[in-house]
């Protein structure tokens, strides 16, 4: 039996504002428990909210960069469940009338094709508070710092059939809302959360399966796992002759595994109606261009730009455009060096493999764009070697010589007098007879032994094509 | 003094025939005296009170002083005022000090006005016969076995009985404007959004509304000079400068259209009260304006519109009050579901408990379209209902109340009678429209009250109208023997 | 429409509120009759009638992205049934 995952996301999304969505409490992260919980936030009786332009305008912009129609009226209900992380007993989201409706996003799957992903709407929301278990003599302890955040609650259709398509369309909402500057996407912090909506059904059905929704997923790597942990319980559930029940399950990353929730809050019932407390928002036309102008360039539009105005290959341009900020740094070697190639090497094999191996993001880079840009451009005018490039490479990380100290003090600079390397080559042609008779015999793989003993004598520092020209001129006789 | 008008008073301390300190003192000492009987008080502000005449005074002297500086309010327990017990008049909030204050009570206090304390109220604003409230029944000044009606029926007894010189009001479904009636005093609602509902808590969002409770129309515009207007807090609340509403009062009434509606003189209208009506009519007629029916087709609908919609946004209005972060919490709560309902169930009384168990099930799954959404198309109705008419007339005046004040006790069997007191002040609400009740006649010693209803916004045109009946009347300065 | 005791159950727990099993049906009763009377609603036909949630066309005000609140955290907890730590306190919340 061939068995096909169908995965749906519901991914909230903390908008990065200073204030709350509803009212003028701060946003920091981490401050001290309940010290960001104004009179609204902790629903005071006779308080009321006001809401916040900058919510608006980035959920604006999200619909734009989306393609979604924007909600020319939107209106904010009233979700209402007892819960203590929520003060009003309701949550304020829009149901019938979200800010942002039907978009899409285009994923680059793993064989490199394209796939586009429904998005069946985005709607501005309240976050909850934080309930902490930790020991208060067996009671519950509630910070509402983060109550009344505002939230972007992205909802795709249920177009995703694998956990590796999951995380790459969670990874491209990531890149997007960070090149909008709409959010830090922290998903660790809790700034980027997603819930996920699988179900399986054989390869060819039409009908869904019963679906579960899994809550608490808190990295792409979780995400992936969950779902493919989820969906093999289905199946296995399935095949042993069992059936999917439509519950909510929690994923569990220690033991790698879901579990249900309770189902007694399953049968909720939200009692939904419009807020009376805030009138409907009302966007026109001059709003929305005025919103479109503010726009950035995002990675699509980036990704071909760097294909036909640099050269680059469509996966190197993916990868340069993955980020905002890696794009921008891309852009800065470029302009400094004058090499789109060499460069677009340079950011993608040698900075990333530093970052990953310590877990940085390039705006924290140790080798600044300048820098690296600088040792592109010896490289370029042939001071040093592509491989002498790597040492300086290497001395550059926390050392804040300049490109060419570097290459001064250490004595790196390329030889490319051509007497020197004719002495050189001398030297290694009259030290070794024995390989200079195998080459002048036919074997001609010997070269490259006179290559490597060339470069030692030289320390690496021989021009190579000089070196190999003279060598090859040489050894012919 | 403490029989005076607001307007009477402040030209008094104007005058300096006597200090807002002495003013006060007076007050307190009624308050101290006649409290007890009446029970429209909930708490006592003396020390407050004092030191804001005081203060008052020095205002005066230095030349810094409004018209209201110095004259000594009630507010309306359901306004929050900082560091004061405000109740809402249920043991939900009986150990509620606000932390902040509503805008009106901020606006009041930067008029200078002095606050006596704040007065009682059906809890949570629901009833019409202050007989819900926590703190007890307020017993109405012109009989004292009688309800002053509700649910801002403390302020209005308060005003009757000269406990204040004015008290502030709230009026969802008619809660300014009937016990106004019953009480023999002026209540005014205004245009839904004129004033700030900021600090003033919720009931039913999209129909509360603040406004005066005291003596004469003209005292109403003294108010609405303070209170109305724009407020960021608010997003409810209009972005519409408020005029001057003394400046319009002495305009005169020739030509004036009146509407009377004719659904509003069909049966259930006591004799006395329709009596009293066309007196009234006739007072107009006098000073130039001519009386013509209008129909308000489904006015007969707007209490059960109202009995989904109020309920509904009450039921999730009151989901705070779950013991977390103030107020009432249950004794030794046994786990999270037990302490929310029990203290909810011990915290609130059966009226509230009522209403949001309606407003609960008028909401749930399966019972929205018939219900919530139905009410909310009937409101619409209503609403152009009152737009039609308002293209033949410039003011709808009718009965307050279908009758005088009732009995303690006589309505507490059936709350569907109960509900059924407020059938001609709730269709105000729903369309959101100013409407005031002016004392018009006596019946066996009780005051019956007209209502006046004007168009959106139009509040100072209903004033005037109010202020011309009473320069040619009396009614609005009868008192109840104390 | 009349009100079983089980509606009431159902809705009281909703609410949150409790209800004593004795006094159901007289909640029942009482309920239902107010559910009798909004009942009078159904005569209307209102299909093309657009509901109205506000009296007024008014549309929402937009409020500038600032921080307008201080930490007024003790004098905010003095009124809480149960802090510490500057935590709010509940009965044990079980996932």
């Amino acid at each position: 039996m061939v068995w096909e995952t169908v995965i749906g996301l519901e991914v909230h999304v903390q908008l990065d504002t200073k204030s709350k969505l509803f009212s003028g409490s701060s946003t920091t992260f981490g401050a001290k428990p309940n010290t960001q919980a104004g009179i609204y936030d902790l629903a005071m009786p006779g308080t009321l909210p006001v809401f916040n332009e900058e919510v608006l305008r980035m959920a604006v912009k999200f619909g734009l960069a989306i393609d979604a129609e924007i909600g020319r009226k939107s209106v904010f209900d009233r979700k209402n469940y007892f819960y203590p992380d929520l003060p009003k007993g309701y949550q304020v989201t829009q149901l019938a009338f979200p800010t942002v409706g039907k978009g899409s996003l285009q994923i680059t799957l793993e064989d490199g094709t394209e796939k586009v992903i429904g998005i069946t709407r985005a709607h501005i929301e309240e976050d909850a508070g934080k309930s902490l278990h930790e020991d208060f003599q067996g009671l519950t302890g509630i910070d509402l710092n983060r109550a009344g955040t505002a939230l972007l609650e992205i909802v795709s259709e249920p177009e995703l059939r694998s956990a590796k398509e999951a995380v790459a369309y969670l990874k491209k909402l990531h890149s997007i809302i960070r090149y909008l500057g709409i959010s830090d996407g922290n998903m660790s912090q809790g700034s980027m959360r997603c819930d996920a909506n699988v179900s399986v059904r054989k390869v060819g059905a039409k009908e869904f399966g019963t679906r579960a929704e899994i809550k608490n997923i808190n990295s792409f790597r979780f995400v992936e796992k969950a779902i493919i942990h989820e969906a093999q319980r289905q199946i296995e559930l399935i095949e042993d002759g069992g059936r999917v029940i439509q519950e909510t399950r929690l994923y569990d990353a220690d033991k790698d595994e879901t579990r249900s929730m309770r189902s007694k809050e399953v049968a909720n019932d939200y009692r939904y109606f419009p807020e009376p407390d805030l009138l409907p928002v009302v966007i026109d036309e001059a709003y929305i261009d005025a919103v479109r102008a503010q726009l950035p360039e995002l990675p699509n539009a980036k990704r071909a730009r760097f294909v036909s105005q640099y050269g680059l290959s469509d996966y190197d341009a993916g990868v340069l455009a993955s980020s905002r900020e890696m794009g921008d740094f891309y852009e800065e070697v470029v302009k400094i060096c004058g090499d789109a190639k060499l460069s677009s090497n340079w950011v993608t094999v040698d900075l990333q493999a530093l970052l990953n191996k310590n877990d940085i993001e390039i705006e924290n880079s140790p080798i600044s764009a300048a820098r690296l840009g600088a040792l592109i451009g010896r490289i370029k005018d042939q001071t040093i070697s592509s491989k002498i490039a790597k040492t300086v490479f290497e001395a550059m990380i926390g050392n804040d010589q300049s490109v060419d100290e570097i290459i001064e003090s250490q004595g790196l600079k390329q030889v490319t007098d051509s007497g020197a390397i004719e002495k050189l080559v001398d030297e290694v042609i009259a030290g070794n007879p024995e390989q200079v008779a195998q080459y002048r015999a036919g074997k001609e793989k010997v070269f490259a032994f006179f290559i490597g003993q060339a470069m030692k004598v030289s320390k690496g520092k021989a021009n190579p094509e000089q070196l190999n020209a003279l060598l090859l001129q040489k050894l012919k006789g | 003094m403490s029989r005076r008008t607001v307007a009477e008073l402040s030209r008094s301390l104007a005058q300096g025939e006597f200090s807002s300190t002495e003013l006060t003192r007076d007050y307190l000492d009624r308050i101290r005296k006649f409290n007890g009987v009446y029970n429209a008080y909930i708490t006592v502000t003396e020390e407050l009170a004092l030191a804001q005449a005081a203060a008052a005074d020095q205002r005066r002297a230095r030349g810094e002083h409004g018209p209201l500086t110095g004259i000594p309010l009630a507010h309306k327990d359901i306004f929050c005022m900082q560091d004061v017990l405000t109740t809402c008049g249920s043991k939900m909030l009986a150990n509620f000090i606000s932390p902040y204050n509503a805008t009106v009570v901020e606006r009041f206090n930067a008029a200078g006005t002095v606050t006596l304390g704040k007065t009682n109220m059906d809890e949570f604003a629901m009833g019409s016969s202050n007989e819900t409230s926590f703190f007890g029944a307020v017993r109405n000044p012109w009989d004292t076995q009688r309800v002053p009606g509700g649910s801002s029926g403390g302020s209005a007894a308060a005003v009757a009985a000269d406990l204040c010189a004015m008290a502030t009001g709230t009026d969802t479904g008619g809660s300014i404007r009937q016990p106004a009636a019953f009480c023999g005093i002026t209540g005014f609602k205004p245009s839904y959004g004129r004033i700030s509902r900021w600090g003033m808590i919720a009931f039913a969002s999209s129909l509360d509304q603040a406004g005066p409770i005291c003596k004469s129309a003209e005292d109403a515009a003294l108010m609405m000079n303070v209170m109305a207007g724009p407020d960021i807090k608010d997003s409810t609340c209009v972005d519409l400068t408020a005029p001057d509403y003394m400046a319009t009062l002495n305009d005169s009434l020739k030509g004036l259209r009146i509407g009377v509606p004719k659904q509003h003189l069909a049966k259930g209208l006591g004799a006395e009260v329709e009596s009293a009506l066309q007196q009234a009519l006739k007072v107009y007629e006098s000073l130039g304006a001519t009386v013509h029916e209008v129909d308000l087709p489904n006015s007969h609908l707007s209490v059960s519109a109202y009995y989904v919609i109020a309920p509904a946004e009450a039921s999730a209005n009151l989901s705070r009050f779950d013991g977390v972060r103030y107020g009432y919490r249950c004794e030794n709560p046994a786990n999270l579901e037990d302490m929310y309902k029990r203290t909810r169930s011990e915290g609130f009384g059966s009226e509230v408990k009522r209403r949001i168990m309606v407003g609960t099930y008028a909401l749930s799954a399966g019972f929205y379209d018939a219900y919530y959404l139905k009410a909310q198309q009937i409101r619409r109705l209503i609403k152009n209902d009152f737009d039609n008419a308002f293209k033949d007339v410039d003011v709808i005046i009718g009965p307050t109340t279908p009758h005088t004040a009732f009995k303690i006790g006589e309505k507490n069997d059936d709350p569907v009678t109960m509900y059924l007191e407020d059938i001609y002040t709730i269709a105000v609400n729903l369309a959101g429209l100013p409407g005031m009740s002016i004392p018009a006649g006596l019946h066996n010693g009780l005051p019956i009250g007209i209502q006046l209803v004007g168009k959106d916004f139009d509040e100072a045109r209903l004033l005037n109208i109010a202020h011309q009946y009473q320069q040619n009347t009396d009614w609005h300065l009868q008192r109840p023997e104390v | 429409m009349a009100l079983e005791k089980s509606d009431v159950e159902k809705i009281a727990h909703l609410a949150r509120l409790h209800v004593d099993a004795t006094e159901a049906g007289e909640v029942a009763n009482r309920i239902s009759s107010i559910l009798n009377m909004i009942d009078q609603m159904q005569s209307v036909e209102t299909t093309d009638v657009a509901p109205l949630a506000h009296p007024f066309d008014a549309v929402q005000r937009l409020r500038p992205d600032v921080v307008t609140e201080t930490n007024q955290r003790e004098y905010l907890q003095k009124i809480a049934p149960a802090t510490q730590d500057g935590l709010y306190l509940v009965p044990k919340v079980i996932e």
